[in-house]
């Protein structure tokens, strides 16, 4: 178990397995950066994931991509998302992964939801966000990424916001 | 040097990664490479929605304000079905996030058999050996399981509401017996005031010097929050509540053993079938653990 945790780099929590094989529970941040004073999107997201096993740490609305980055650390998340809604995307979740990977905490995985136009994705990728989830988006869907997260940790592929950017959901 | 010493160096140090890291590791198990029973904590339980983690935060801005640390472990149960758990707590420490001098985790209960935290105890030595002066425990106390957790703490608050339900069901939990101190928050609700009446005339009936206070509070206007710092500087427990959470703990850990028993299945076959009496499983348990 300590060699596997070591290999996927603390991603998961030890110990902890849920119902189903190869399933595992992730520390999961869901934050939502800027100034737009609504959540119900982000709230959506942290019940589907808390229905899927994982444990969210919901921080609530109107956080500064530092607090974001320090949430992260108090709590050793192995994942964050982040939820957009006012066009905040382009500036403020790249400095969350700025700011992660400043923190040496490369190895966390980065995703996004939202209302986040088609021809911003690409910038978003490029520094390290692995998958952005629209207004429709199923739980089933994120919950299916994030097995994929599990897999590819598992098999040594780059998933964190300071791994080889180039996969993405 | 272990994983877990080389942690403790560094998060001592100030190194908050470190920390952050070592507090997963015991959470998961693992023995922290310090001594037992260093550091004392404040419990701060009370029904869920009367404003726990809005008055630890409006704590912390008074701690932070005179120059003193905070570190808070925000426990939230775990959905025994999904193993999941929305832990929503430090939302409602909105100042929190910046300061160097505080720091939050939040815990799930992860559905440990019998209800047993016992993790508490080594993370609050860990936080006390890094030098955080003020260490907090919040969780829900609604009913008699949950009062276990809390029980991990050296000293209890008990924060009440304005509903008179609330009040109800908290004396209803055994949590009354436990508090050190007592704050009826909400203040700036009508009700406040009479429910303050209520719990004070309850606990009149064996009143005695160990008899906690009860303070109003009210979260979102700060109103009587320093006060309440103050009196919680005069504040110790009883020996009395000592032995009382020590039970609790040696309760929750002895149904730990008992759930995780590997002869937990042969006992619950034989008494289904009756060729054993309870007393009987009790016995065989007992023997050999
Ligand atoms: N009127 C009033 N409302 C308050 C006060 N303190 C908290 N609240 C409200 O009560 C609700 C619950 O507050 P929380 O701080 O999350 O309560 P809690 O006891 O930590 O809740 P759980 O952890 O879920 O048990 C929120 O809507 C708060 O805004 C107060 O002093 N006055
Ligand atoms: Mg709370």
């Amino acid at each position: 178990m300590i060699e596997y945790r070591a290999k996927c780099s603390n991603r998961f929590i030890e110990g902890y397995h849920r119902c189903r094989k190869n399933d595992l529970t992730m520390r999961i941040v869901v934050a939502k950066p800027g100034l737009d004073g609504h959540d119900r999107g982000a709230k959506v997201i942290a019940r589907a994931l808390r229905d899927g096993g994982h444990e969210v740490i919901y921080t609530g609305l109107r956080r500064t991509p530092d607090e974001i980055v320090r949430i992260v650390i108090d709590e050793d998340a192995g994942a964050v998302g982040l939820s957009s809604l006012s066009g905040a995307h382009s500036v403020l979740i790249p400095r969350v992964c700025e700011g992660l990977r400043a923190s040496k905490m490369d190895n966390v995985i980065v995703f996004a939801g939202g209302i986040i136009p088609e021809h911003d994705r690409a910038s978003l990728y490029d520094v390290g966000v692995r998958a952005i989830f629209g207004p429709g988006t199923t739980s089933t869907e994120i919950l299916e990424f994030l097995s994929t997260i599990e897999e590819r940790s598992e098999s040594g592929d780059p998933v964190g916001v300071g791994e080889e950017a180039g996969w993405h959901w | 040097m272990s994983e877990l010493d080389d942690l403790l160096v560094e998060a001592r140090s100030g190194n908050r990664r470190s920390l952050s890291r070592l507090l997963t590791l015991v959470e998961e198990g693992h023995n922290p490479p310090i001594e037992r029973g260093i550091g004392s904590s404040l419990g701060i339980t009370g029904p869920p929605g009367v404003g726990k983690s809005s008055l630890i935060g409006k704590m912390i801005d008074v701690w932070v304000e005179r120059g003193e640390s905070v570190a808070v472990l925000a426990v939230d149960p775990s959905s025994p079905r999904s193993g999941g758990a929305l832990l929503g707590d430090r939302m409602r420490m909105t100042n929190a996030d910046s300061s160097d001098l505080v720091f939050i985790r939040s815990l799930a209960t992860r559905n440990h058999p019998g209800g047993l935290m016992d993790c508490l105890t080594p993370m609050v030595a860990i936080l006390s050996e890094c030098g955080w002066d003020n260490i907090l425990i919040e969780t829900v106390g609604a009913g008699q399981s949950e009062i276990r957790v809390v029980a991990f703490a050296d000293r209890i608050l008990l924060v009440d509401g304005p509903d008179r339900g609330d009040i109800i069901q908290a004396e209803k939990a055994g949590i009354m017996e436990l508090a050190d101190l007592i704050v009826i928050n909400k203040s700036d609700l009508p009700e406040a005031e009479r429910a303050a009446e209520a719990v004070k005339s309850a606990l009149s009936v064996a009143e005695d010097e160990f008899t906690p206070e009860v303070l109003l509070v009210s979260a979102h206007s700060g109103m009587g929050v320093e006060e309440l710092i103050v009196q919680l500087e005069n504040t110790t427990t009883s020996s009395e509540r000592e032995r009382l959470r020590v039970r609790e703990r040696l309760i929750s850990a002895w149904d730990s053993a008992l759930l995780t028993s590997s002869k937990l299945d042969d006992i619950l076959q034989a008494l289904e079938k009756g060729s054993i009496t309870l007393l009987d499983a009790v016995n065989s348990i007992r023997k050999d653990g």
